[in-house]
């Protein structure tokens, strides 16, 4: 296991966010951490990178990390994408890139500009100015430059229009295949798409891991834990679909089988706010 | 004709050691949060290293030993005292006011309250010819420092890794850490600059006033915080900016006014500013709402 955490504790403000979280992330691949709102997920990606403070263990590559700093548990290898992407807005994108280099990161520049070009021509613009999905591309880029051991990704796709939602995945998959990755993330299309196990918090404790496929094959566990489900009977499916524009970018949704395939609709979310 | 010559030229000079004074607590602030009411006595240990050095050694020595003593006690400050209190913003304010309050005390203790002249060298005693305004040269050389030190922090801000270390830093101190910095070496390093500002300001106050004494660092940074509040905190332009207003603002209303109504025109701006701030914070929130 890339990382390991053992009874992580994590108060705030008086309150218990998380209460003995334990759970495993697999070298390879991507590991889904899901859960409804406001059950401790973004905490426990900060409680690993130590940005809060934490009691418990936690172990990365086999080293405990959980009485190091933050810097330097990142420099150990973790590629950290927030939640809210919190690029620096006063900065252009190629200052914020800068500011993610660590050594070696030249060659990865190659990689960046190739999965996102756009961030190339954009180079001298404020980072605060970009659209949300440009700004989570700067996000996810940082988490590129660098050879690391295991990237965190926090909500990528929160308030992206569906069609950035589905480019966004595009490089995740194409990111996860070179670097295992935690993903915390309520659009289950996405989940499905990505990740192989999944952990699931409630009430800032673990109450479900296992293959992502398992459970979302189980409408009464996924509406148990998740809070959302489908009717019985129906199948659901993920498909991809070319965009309206003829172009290669793929609309990413769940379809159930019983729609026909060109009415496609939204993906399914464990966001409370989500229509 | 001349008088106007005089005044602005003199308020310039003095809004130039202002702006030594208040750029480095606009960058301390900016990036760390901290509050460092120690500032001032940074400047008066400058203003005394000059003093001492002063007539013994060349005056370029005297002022290298003024900023190296304001770096290395603010360097000293911040890993020792500050440091380890940077969850407790109230114990800081509290060590550093209570560091402004000592390190003065003891310079009296050991020279005395009483003000100390500060000979400057000869090149400096002199004044210009200005539009028919003798012009002390001091204030040439105070504006001067002032816009050596402005240019070399936005070089320092914009093309350095530190610089943008300390620019991200401003906007989110803890994303900077995510990213593997360890931004403790860049708040020692500002607040090394910081320190290294008061001390010239110190050095250079002395000159401009022709003396050092125990308060004056305090005395100065009241104006400092006025600048760096009507500045902005981590605008070195735009405490440039403010520290030239609120020293012609001074000089003025002392000269057409009445002479002491010039401190009280700096705070009536700084009032003035946050009142305007906050209908302007106050008309955005409206416009939001109707929005």
């Amino acid at each position: 296991m890339i990382l390991e955490l053992d009874d992580v504790r994590v108060t705030l403000g008086g309150s218990h966010i998380l209460q003995g979280v334990s759970f495993s992330v697999a070298p390879t691949g991507v590991t889904a951490l899901l859960g409804r709102n406001g059950v401790g997920k973004t905490t426990t990606v900060k409680a690993i990178l130590g940005l809060v403070p934490r009691t418990g263990r936690i172990d990365f590559g086999g080293d405990p990390v959980h009485r190091l700093r933050t810097h330097e548990i990142v420099r150990r290898g973790i590629g950290y994408a927030p939640e809210d992407r919190c690029v620096f807005a006063k900065l252009t994108v190629t200052e914020n890139l800068a500011l993610a280099e660590r050594r070696g990161s030249a060659h990865a520049y190659d990689l960046v500009y190739e999965l996102f070009p756009e961030l190339k021509t954009r180079g001298a613009q404020a980072a605060g100015t970009l659209s949300g999905g440009q700004q989570q591309m700067v996000a996810i880029a940082r988490t590129l430059l660098n050879d690391n051991r295991l990237i965190v990704v926090d909500e990528p796709t929160k308030g992206l229009a569906p069609k950035v939602v589905t480019e966004v995945a595009e490089v995740l998959e194409r990111a996860a295949e070179r670097v295992p990755m935690l993903l915390v993330e309520q659009n289950l299309a996405l989940v499905r798409r990505l990740a192989g196990d999944g952990v699931v918090l409630a009430a800032g404790q673990v109450v479900h891991c296992g293959p992502v496929r398992e459970l979302l094959a189980d409408a009464a566990l996924t509406q148990e834990l998740l809070g959302v489900g489908q009717a019985r009977g129906e199948n659901v499916t993920l498909y991809t679909r070319p965009a309206p524009s003829g172009g290669s970018t793929h609309a990413l949704a769940i379809v159930k089988d019983r729609q026909p395939p060109d009415e496609v609709s939204p993906p399914e979310s464990t966001r409370s706010d989500a229509p | 004709m001349s008088t106007l010559v005089l005044l602005t030229l003199t308020g310039l000079g003095l809004g130039a050691l202002y702006f030594l004074i208040a750029s480095g607590l606009s960058l301390i602030f900016g990036l760390m949060d901290v509050l460092n009411f120690a500032h001032g006595a940074l400047v008066t240990a400058g203003a005394y290293a000059a003093w001492r050095l002063t007539g013994h050694l060349p005056f370029a020595v005297a002022i290298a030993a003024a900023i190296a003593t304001g770096a290395v006690l603010a360097a000293l400050i911040e890993t020792v005292l500050i440091r380890p209190l940077y969850s407790r913003p109230k114990d800081q304010i509290l060590v550093t006011v209570g560091l402004g309050l000592a390190l003065p005390a003891l310079v009296q203790g050991i020279w005395g309250a009483d003000a100390r002249q500060l000979r400057a060298p000869r090149q400096l005693a002199g004044t210009v010819s200005v539009l028919g305004a003798k012009v002390p040269t001091d204030r040439f050389v105070l504006i001067a420092a002032a816009i050596v030190v402005l240019a070399a922090l936005k070089l320092f801000l914009s093309r350095t890794r530190y610089g943008l270390v300390v620019r991200a830093g401003v906007e989110d101190r803890a994303m900077v850490t995510a990213l593997g910095i360890d931004v403790r070496k860049a708040f020692t390093l500002v607040f090394a600059i910081g320190g290294a500002l008061a001390g010239l300001a110190g050095a250079l106050g002395g000159v401009y006033f022709g003396s050092v004494s125990p308060d004056q660092g305090t005395s100065l940074l009241v104006f400092g915080f006025v600048v760096v509040v009507i500045g902005g905190m981590g605008r070195t332009d735009g405490v440039a900016l403010a520290a030239a207003a609120v020293g012609l603002i001074q000089q003025f209303t002392n000269y057409y006014a009445a002479s002491g109504l010039g401190d009280f025109a700096a705070v009536a701006i700084l009032a003035v500013v946050l009142l305007a701030r906050g209908n302007r914070d106050g008309a955005r929130r409206l416009i939001r709402r109707a929005a």
